[in-house]
């Protein structure tokens, strides 16, 4: 089974990390990165840009809407995600606890839609 | 069962057979189904095709030596025979084939006797499968409970409704979901590995406890229906026990269940009103479940591991065993209430320990603690608190303070029943002062 895993933090927080701090934020997600790859579930992931980068986008009656920002204003935000291959739920869950950001937002298991 | 030979058995007899196969069968036949086809609305379907063929033949044919082999071979023939016809089945009946002859956790089952379903602690390790997969905590909870009676305990969509007060249509869309949600989401069908099995079981329990507090705690409306969901509770206890007999909250829950339902004859009176345990007819009570109910909890306490639904059981044995109310051994039911307190700290098991050590040291120490728990505001709005504080400032002979605490207990309840009751106290407590 597939699934993204979405990591979803307050951005403020994490902006408002010092630099020690923040390296060591990437030091943990570098560490799980190699242990899942190691592990052979690890298909791809990437940490996104804050929201205040984000630009969305609709079309409504064929004309194109697009507005600065993201889709809804929430109290935490997608920062980043990865998309695992493992055997079940289950599995899913163990590793999704593993990511650091587990420990101070959310992730959210979704199973990928094969189509 | 009482039938040698079943060979001309009238209609009603086979009904009556089909209805008891039905009650004992239906969770093996689906939870064996589900793992050979990996399709619970295929695996439903084709289980209740089976018992409709047993209906139609039994009375003509006979009714088999082993019904529910019969069941589980036609319920498999009907999957097969449906995955057959669809187009897209066949991957799926080439896993039937398989899967028929082999099993993950043991290799070693004989595919001839699993041909007739027959290799019984393969079939138990399905319902176990079943219950578990039901009850995974990426279901909600109102999810983990209606899965469990529908595919586990066989009660229909209809009945669930009723039994937790829903619109039907509301309760098919939950079982919709949640089965939708096992195939999509890739929950496991398994007895969870040992280091999830103990967290994975308290969900298990949780939801059977919820089941019979849902029939106990009903007392007025769709009653019948409720009180049924105890003995479902009570059966999947039992089933639970018989499969995890080395695990001593299993044995804990199925005593607690058994020593409480055992007062359930005595709990309200002939108008419907809620007899409180001290008033109870103590002849009322089923000394058949007493007595199963303790030799469970000893089972349970001989493992060693104490945990709180043995505690909550061992305080229930504690009022089972008190010929009066006035002969309950309340030190020791306050010392279990401590127990279980530095165990599961919640303010509703403060509130009883309040109680017991109100019966156990007097009302003052029990009003200590009440109005401890009063100051901490955990438990605001909850009518058992002001009810509690009443009787035990009655008890100390503060009249007008224990007024003031029943009409607070009043304005709270939500129950007719309780409410009746607290009133009779506070007319019965201002007609002597």
């Amino acid at each position: 089974m597939r699934y993204a895993m979405l990591i979803c933090a307050d951005e403020s927080a994490i902006q408002a990390l010092s630099p020690a701090e923040a390296e060591s934020m990437l030091g943990q997600y570098a560490k799980f990165g190699e242990e899942m790859t190691k592990r052979g579930v690890m298909q791809g992931g990437e940490r996104l840009r804050f929201t205040t980068d984000a630009t969305t986008v609709q079309v409504r009656d064929g004309e194109v809407i697009t507005s600065d920002g993201p889709f809804a204003e929430t109290k935490e935000q997608i920062g980043g995600f990865y998309l695992v291959d493992c055997r079940d739920l289950d599995e899913a869950i163990e590793i999704a606890s593993k990511i650091p950001g587990a420990s101070v937002g959310s992730i959210e298991v979704r199973p990928i839609w094969d189509m | 069962m009482s039938e040698p030979s079943a060979v001309g058995a009238t209609d009603s007899d086979v009904a009556r057979i089909v209805a008891e196969t039905f009650r004992d069968e239906w969770g093996r036949i689906v939870a064996t189904l589900i793992r050979q086809t990996h399709d619970w609305d295929l695996a439903e379907e084709c289980a209740q095709d089976a018992f409709a063929r047993a209906l139609e033949r039994w009375p003509g044919e006979g009714v088999p030596r082993n019904p529910g082999a019969w069941l589980t071979t036609t319920a498999r023939n009907r999957a097969i025979d449906r995955l057959r016809r669809a187009a897209t089945g066949a991957s799926k009946l080439q896993e039937v084939a398989v899967t028929s002859g082999s099993d993950e956790s043991n290799g070693q089952r004989d595919p001839a006797t699993d041909e007739l379903g027959l290799a019984e602690s393969g079939v138990e390790d399905d319902r176990l499968r079943l219950i578990f997969t039901c009850c995974h905590p990426a279901l909600a909870r109102e999810a983990q409970v209606a899965l469990t009676l529908r595919t586990l305990a066989g009660l229909s969509t209809t009945e669930i409704a009723r039994a937790f007060l829903v619109p039907e249509p509301t309760m098919a869309q939950r079982l919709v979901r949640a089965r939708r949600k096992i195939r999509n989401a890739g929950i496991p069908y398994r007895v969870p590995p040992g280091h999830l099995l103990s967290e994975r079981t308290g969900a298990v329990l949780a939801v059977v406890y919820l089941l019979f507090n849902e029939g106990y705690s009903a007392t007025q409306g769709a009653e019948l229906v409720r009180a049924g969901l105890c003995t479902e509770a009570i059966r999947l206890a039992r089933v639970l026990a018989e499969l995890m007999p080395d695990e001593p909250e299993v044995l804990g829950l199925l005593a607690l269940l058994l020593l409480t339902d055992a007062r359930r004859a005595a709990r309200v009176d002939a108008t419907g009103d809620l007899v409180p345990l001290e008033q109870q007819d103590r002849s009322l009570w089923d000394q058949h479940s007493i007595a199963e109910g303790g030799e469970r909890l000893d089972a349970a306490l001989r493992l060693g591991r104490p945990g709180p639904y043995q505690i909550q059981a061992a305080i229930a044995a504690c009022h089972a065993r008190a010929a009066t109310a006035d002969a309950t051994d309340w030190q020791e039911i306050a010392a279990l209430y401590g127990a279980l307190a530095r165990m599961a700290p919640t303010s509703v098991v403060e509130l009883n320990r309040a109680v017991a050590v109100g019966m156990a040291d007097g009302p003052e120490a029990g009003l200590a603690l009440v109005d401890a728990l009063d100051r901490s505001g955990a438990l605001s709005g909850y009518h058992l608190l002001p009810a509690t504080r009443a009787d035990l400032l009655r008890r100390l002979g503060r009249a007008s303070d224990a007024a003031a605490a029943y009409r607070e207990a009043i304005a709270l309840t939500n129950t007719d029943a309780e409410r009746r009751y607290l009133e009779r106290r506070l007319v019965a407590l201002t007609s002597r002062a």
